[in-house]
């Protein structure tokens, strides 16, 4: 074969400019398609290029390899419904993951300097952690388990010793030391084992609502590890460097931002189990007051301006469409309508933008929190689809588990509308005052159906 | 990664690559932070070009069953974090005010 390696270091330049380039145009709704298919092609340019490093073997595994696991790939993200997208990003990301601490392992079987095996180790645990993480997150979303915090006595200590015992066993493949003669073959094994058992540990407590946190930090958390491994071969991969640590740094900040969204360090979310225990002493005045969707629907239809407020409840009755519907027929009455979405609104950053998205609800009708709070005074109807705790107010009231999250003030509003399938409390475990307010009905049934009859009701006034 | 020209070269690699991943997001609305995590989920995957290699270079037997499941992995980051991304932002396009384009399928 020709001697081709020479491509290798130019292809990856181009293919870590088109990344960037790509990423950038993603900061635009407009531009924002063909950024991922300019990052897809130099993706594809890189993966060819890397055919031609010098003395590769096992071309047919390799062939074999890329054929069932992109041909896995492609089938489910082709398959699943825009309301699975969550649970698809975190197996997709966990993949990621595992790879990295694939490659730490063969990189710590074979001769290894003491830098090369420390990144190679930190590669892998953190890999291995993602790895594990990302897969329980995926079973709680896809619903395999439990979506509510799983806790048991001693967690906390448990979860520490496993992390210990796991760095520890990375030392000693690091150092090799004498007292253990079989070294490396014992220890590595242990270690990813460890590593894998500290990831399945750390996300368990983790309760369903917390999950835009979870998969954007499990999503750094890969990024960083493909960089660490990129250090791992005899040549450093910069490619895998680059775009290793521009996902890290990326997901880091998203992460923050997801944690400050909540006003709770990414800790507390780690760690907290938050939602495992509900709130019990707090006496609320006044009642929930029940509505019918006809009274609802002669609301909204002689109202100026509508704000609707999505949930993950919207999510889970697939009302999407029929809330579109919805927003059609009362602008075409001359009804302003606009969407509030609170940033941690459902289980994935910007998970309600994508369903409306999909549903073809046009993105200049959708508001951040920020952008539409100072509105919610001058709105006639509230309709709250399927949200609670971004909606709730007892986030106001000091000593709440809530208490300093930004919320949606859809309180200031006329009226408020919340549609919701029963009278239980939200993912928080906390009752919310919003439900008992004067301005307040409640419209219970599935969000789908409730919609569907709001839109029956409108067309025949 | 031995001498220390390499890893101070190494440092401003890193230090550059973190700062442009930081200005990247940090200009991306709330709107695309679905698309932006798994457009960067999908940018990762070129865990798969370490794979390749790391199987490539695999000699004995277990060596070449951890690179196999390395790149069976990678290949599925990549595929499938692209197709998702693209699945998202194929949305975002159609309910933009662009006329609607023909589903490229």
């Amino acid at each position: 074969m020709i001697d081709l390696s020479w491509l290798i270091d130019p292809i990856y330049i181009v293919t870590i400019f088109f990344f960037i380039i790509g990423m950038h145009r993603m900061s635009h709704p407009l531009t924002a398609r063909s950024g991922i298919v300019w990052a897809g092609a130099a993706m594809l340019l890189a993966t060819i290029v890397t055919f031609f490093t010098p003395n590769l073997t096992n071309f047919a595994l390799m062939a074999i390899a890329i054929v069932i696991g992109g041909g896995f790939g492609y089938f489910a993200a082709k398959r699943v419904p825009m309301t699975g997208m969550p649970q698809m990003v975190a197996l997709f990301n966990g993949m990621g993951g595992g790879a990295a601490a694939a490659i730490s392992a063969i990189a710590l079987l074979g001769p290894a300097t003491t830098a090369e095996g420390s990144l190679a180790v930190i590669g892998g645990l953190i890999g291995a952690v993602s790895f594990s993480g990302s897969i329980i997150a995926f079973m709680k979303l896809q619903g395999w388990l439990r979506p509510r915090p799983i806790t048991f006595p001693g967690q906390q200590i448990a979860n520490m010793a496993v992390l210990v015992l796991a760095v520890f066993s990375g030392i000693c493949i690091i150092l090799q030391p004498a007292w253990v003669p079989a070294g490396v073959a014992v220890f590595l094994p242990l270690f990813f084992v460890l590593a894998l058992g500290f990831g399945l540990l750390m996300t368990l407590p983790i309760g369903g609502a917390d999950m835009p946190v979870v998969i954007s930090m499990y999503n750094a958390f890969t990024g960083l590890a493909v960089a660490l491994d990129g250090f791992s071969f005899a040549t450093p991969n910069y490619a895998m460097v680059v775009a290793g640590i521009i996902v890290g740094a990326a997901g880091s900040l998203l992460t923050i931002n997801m944690a400050k969204a909540m006003n709770r360090s990414i800790a507390n979310v780690f760690f907290g189990a938050f939602g495992a225990t509900e709130e019990s002493d707090v006496q609320i005045q006044g009642s929930m007051k029940p509505i019918e969707a006809d009274d609802v629907a002669v609301m909204l239809a002689y109202a100026d301006k509508v704000i609707i407020a999505p949930g993950y409840g919207m999510a889970v009755a697939q009302a999407q469409q029929k809330v579109k519907e919805l927003m059609d027929l009362l602008e075409s009455r001359g009804v302003q309508v606009k969407f509030g979405i609170h940033p941690v609104a459902g289980r994935m950053p910007g998970h309600m933008n994508v369903l409306l998205a999909e549903a073809g609800v046009s993105y200049d009708h959708l508001f951040d929190r920020d952008e539409i709070n100072p509105e919610f005074e001058s709105t006639d109807v509230v309709l709250v689809i399927g949200a609670n705790d971004t909606v709730n107010p007892a986030s106001h009231r000091e000593g709440s588990p809530l208490y300093g999250m930004p919320i949606l003030d859809v309180e200031h509003a006329k009226n408020v509308i919340v549609l919701k399938r029963g009278q239980g409390r939200g993912f928080a475990g906390i009752e919310n005052d919003l439900f008992y307010r004067d301005n307040t009905r409640m419209l219970y049934g599935d969000a789908q159906e409730t919609v569907g009859k709001l839109v029956q009701a409108l067309k025949k006034l | 990664m031995i001498d220390s020209a390499a890893f101070w070269t190494a440092i401003y690699i890193v230090m550059l690559a973190a700062f442009t991943g930081y200005v990247i997001i940090s200009r991306v609305p709330t709107l695309l932070h679905t698309p932006l995590m798994s457009g960067s989920n999908f940018i990762h995957g070129i865990v798969l070009v370490g794979a390749m290699v790391a199987l490539g270079l695999a000699t004995t037997p277990l060596e070449q069953a951890i690179g196999f499941i390395a790149v069976v992995l990678g290949a599925a980051n990549v595929t499938g974090g692209y197709v998702v991304t693209e699945r998202i932002l194929q949305m975002f396009d159609r309910s933009g005010k662009k006329p609607q384009k023909e589903a490229r399928k």
